[in-house]
């Protein structure tokens, strides 16, 4: 699996991950990163812990295969996806995505393309425990899907 | 034989990760749902609610009509939450 696609325990840190995606490129303009936190407050609850569930194998695949979507689609000259799992705080890092390009356009548009085909094509799933003791699963948002058919939408009318 | 999982709420809420089936004439992944649906009542809610039930295919995401064949791995889970 490519080294442009983690799926990992560890946190990670932006500014080293960036140097490495820029490391090499002198035809790089724009760079635009995204970095996905836990909340301490979800669906009017406090949130006391995360837990990261996925599908070892599938969820590499998954997110190389939109990875490598993004590319076809914009003139990009690296891009990075990292998502951790298993157990977080509030305030820790859940997920990196990074993506070099020429021009800041294709670099914008490429990162919200991968974050919004992540929330909805990858295999991950949130456990919440609350201040309590109980948990709960994170139920799907609605308005997931409907960001990743603005994409859809787009290259149809293209 | 074919290669079922399970992942978050319905590993939970079913009490199983992974099993394995004979292939009894499976030809779609229809075909799994409805004979697991037979086990008992909370099998068939969970795999019952078509709104609620995603599935792969050998890791790749899949739908109700996707052909299957034995060794092939089949999973089953609720909409999906990271990011």
């Amino acid at each position: 699996m490519s080294e442009q696609v983690r799926v990992q325990l560890d946190d990670f840190d932006l500014s080293t991950e960036v140097a490495a995606l820029r490391d090499g490129h002198r035809d790089i303009g724009a760079v635009v990163s995204f970095v996905g936190t836990v909340r301490d407050v979800n669906d009017n609850a406090d949130v006391a812990a995360l837990e990261l569930e996925h599908y070892p194998g599938m969820t590499e695949k998954a997110l190389e295969n939109i990875r490598q979507k993004a590319h076809q689609r914009w003139p990009l000259q690296n891009s990075l996806i990292i998502h951790r799992v298993g157990e977080m705080r509030p305030c820790d890092q859940i997920v990196l995505v990074a993506v070099a390009s020429r021009h800041r356009e294709a670099a914008f548009e490429a990162a919200h393309f991968i974050m919004d085909f992540l929330k909805t094509h990858a295999p991950f799933w949130k456990k919440e425990t609350l201040p309590n003791g109980e948990t709960r699963w994170v139920d799907a948002r609605l308005s997931d899907d409907e960001a990743k058919k603005k994409w859809l939408d787009a290259s149809e009318n293209a | 034989m074919l290669t079922v999982q399970y992942f978050a709420r319905f590993r939970e809420e079913l009490g199983t990760s992974q099993e394995q089936l004979p292939m009894e004439g499976f030809e779609r992944v229809e075909c799994v749902l409805k004979h697991l649906s037979q086990r008992g009542e909370n099998w068939e809610k969970i795999l019952g609610d078509r709104n609620q039930v995603q599935i792969a295919v050998n890791q790749d995401m899949a739908r109700r009509h996707t052909p299957i064949k034995a060794g092939d791995e089949v999973a089953f889970f609720p909409p999906v939450t990271g990011g």
